[in-house]
């Protein structure tokens, strides 16, 4: 395991947020976390960046214990839900931040935000500020500086949430792409069904901060373990989706279910 | 979908001038009403005019009524230069307490959640709601002979009440919330996200006040530390109860005004006045400097 949830709680102002949250992902996987909104997705993720302490339990990341690690120093990249995007910095400053922090050298930094931007195709948007950018342009950003330090772990935050529909779907082929290109452990957050059976490689649903079940997208949509889950999944968006899957066809034309979609 | 995400966004980077009034009053392609339109412009114009423009005519007018010589004399006297410089003096004093406490008192309270959050903000909001006269008159009671701190203050020879540091700490408190009024709602909108994203990438306190916060928030601080300015310079009734009226000595500009109208030396109190309307003045054209600059 990478990184470790155990017996994780939560309370904010007496409403508990995380109870007795226990999971694993392993290294290199792409995790989802799935849930309705309010099940305590953001919560946990902002638990393992250390944006959060966990009243109780542990977190590992690596086999270490981090609970009283500062999340600078626990080798995270964070993708915010609205990327928090550093507003009064160019794209290039965006990404040479965490860089500058760490000292880097100008010509390493220089090198390593070119090598960035042109991972995620914006070579020319270097100079652009984020309020000059489109949103799926901006979530790239997002992308390209949560991986510029070099994280071993990526934590994005309901990723594609204020992408409109039509590019969403590019963009989460793109990200698989990219997070098994960089080759980095991965979590990310979302509400969406679609979204995690065609991205993770694990699912992890969530509801009303407990965890439901674990699975791979196959066996959450075909073996539900609780209620909740049969309820939340919907099987036969699932099946379909894994038709479309099997047979490249990511146009979505031809599924019943392209209006349906979000 | 995709717009009103954009749009929202937009709103965000500007979200600073959200109090100006620039906005409200941009130009309307069609207008509705001709006649109520002019009719509105003529009023504000009469109001304008009786109200504000009137009583500064009168100030520059009767300042030079007896000539040049006169209001030279009168605004070089040296008592009026002492009130000058005393009103200086706690302008300074008033800005430089107040905009670092606003600096601090904002940043707690827009990125840190606890309990008596709302409390501490409403604190804050004191001076505005109490008059002037009341605020001089607890200096008094607190630190004044028969006041609460009068014995030790009198043992360690300290003397705040009818001295200079009873005015400078007056002034502070009238003008107190200048600054945290304008820095925090901008504060409060910018959220906390991006302080976190770079304290994730191990940026310290100071790196991400000087990188992140602080280009957000500059003008909203000048524009606050220039209101915070004009308020300090024109104050008058706390300073008149906790100043003693001491000439020379305890004397502000505006306390000066009033003497020199009182022993019927109107030709003199117009021409300090005028200094006051001057630098007014100045302080309306930077902020409606600021105000541009906010916008873009
Ligand atoms: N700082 C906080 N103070 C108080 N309550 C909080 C805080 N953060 C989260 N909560 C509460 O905890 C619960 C879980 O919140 P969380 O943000 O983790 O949900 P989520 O699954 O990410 O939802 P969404 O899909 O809407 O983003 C919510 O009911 C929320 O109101
Ligand atoms: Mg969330």
């Amino acid at each position: 395991m990478y990184v470790e949830m155990r017996r994780i709680n939560k309370t904010f102002d007496g409403f508990q947020a995380s109870k007795d949250v226990n999971f694993g992902v392993y290294k290199g996987q792409l995790a989802a976390l799935l849930g309705p909104s309010g099940s305590g997705k953001t919560t946990i993720l902002r638990m393992i960046a250390g944006l959060d302490r966990p009243d109780s339990g542990d977190i590992l990341i690596n086999g270490n214990r981090v609970n009283d690690i500062p999340g600078s120093k626990r080798g995270i990249g964070f993708v915010f839900q609205n990327y928090a995007l550093f507003r009064y910095m160019t794209v290039a400053d965006n990404i040479a931040f965490g860089l500058e922090v760490q000292k880097k050298s100008k010509k390493e930094i220089k090198d390593r935000v070119e090598e960035l931007l042109e991972l995620v195709s914006m070579q020319d948007l270097g100079k652009r500020y984020p309020n000059q950018l489109s949103g799926g342009q901006r979530q790239r950003v997002a992308f390209a500086r949560a991986l510029a330090p070099d994280p071993q772990l990526l934590l994005l935050d309901e990723p594609f949430a204020a992408i409109d529909a039509k590019v969403r779907r590019e963009l989460r082929t793109w990200l698989k792409q990219m997070i098994g290109r960089v080759g980095v452990t991965s979590i990310f957050v979302t509400h969406d069904q679609e979204e995690a059976v065609e991205v993770a490689d694990t699912i992890i649903i969530t509801n009303q901060g407990r965890i439901e079940q674990i699975g791979t997208p196959e066996e959450v949509c075909r073996y539900p373990q609780t209620e909740f889950v049969k309820d939340f999944v919907d099987a036969e968006r699932f099946e379909a989706l894994m038709a479309i899957k099997k047979n490249g066809n990511n146009r979505c034309q031809n599924s019943p279910f392209c209006g349906t979609i979000n | 979908m995709k717009d009103q995400i954009e749009h929202s966004y937009e709103q965000d980077i500007v979200g600073d001038d959200i109090y100006s009034i620039r906005k409200v009053i941009e130009p309307h392609r069609d207008d509705v009403d001709h006649v109520m339109k002019y009719v509105l412009i003529g009023i504000a114009a009469v109001f304008l005019s009786v109200m504000l423009i009137m009583p500064l005519a009168v100030v520059i007018l009767n300042a030079l009524r007896d000539g040049w010589q006169a209001y030279r004399e009168a605004v070089l006297d040296e008592y009026t230069v002492k009130a000058l410089q005393l009103t200086l003096l706690a302008t300074v004093c008033a800005v430089a307490v107040n905009t670092a406490f606003g600096l601090f008192a904002s940043y707690l309270l827009s990125k840190f959640y606890f309990r008596g959050r709302q409390v501490l903000a409403s604190l804050i909001d004191i001076p505005f709601s109490i008059s002037p006269v009341i605020a001089g008159l607890v200096f008094i009671l607190t630190f004044g002979k028969i006041g609460w701190m009068g014995d030790f203050l009198k043992a360690h020879n300290i003397k705040i009440v009818f001295a200079v540091p009873g005015v400078i700490l007056v002034t502070i408190f009238v003008t107190f919330p200048f600054v945290f009024r304008e820095l925090f709602p901008v504060m409060n909108a910018q959220g906390k996200d991006e302080e976190e994203a770079a304290a994730l990438m191990g940026a310290g306190g100071l790196m991400i006040f000087r990188r992140i916060t602080f280009p957000h928030i500059k003008w909203a601080l000048v524009y606050g530390v220039v209101l915070c300015t004009a308020r300090a310079m024109g104050e008058f009734g706390a300073v008149s109860v906790i100043s003693g009226h001491l000439r020379g000595k305890t004397n502000t500009l505006p306390l000066h005004v009033e003497i020199l109208y009182n022993e019927f030396n109107t030709t003199a109190a117009f021409a300090v006045s005028s200094i006051l309307v001057i630098m007014a003045v100045i302080i309306l054209i930077i902020r409606s400097f600021i105000e541009r600059k906010r916008k873009i």
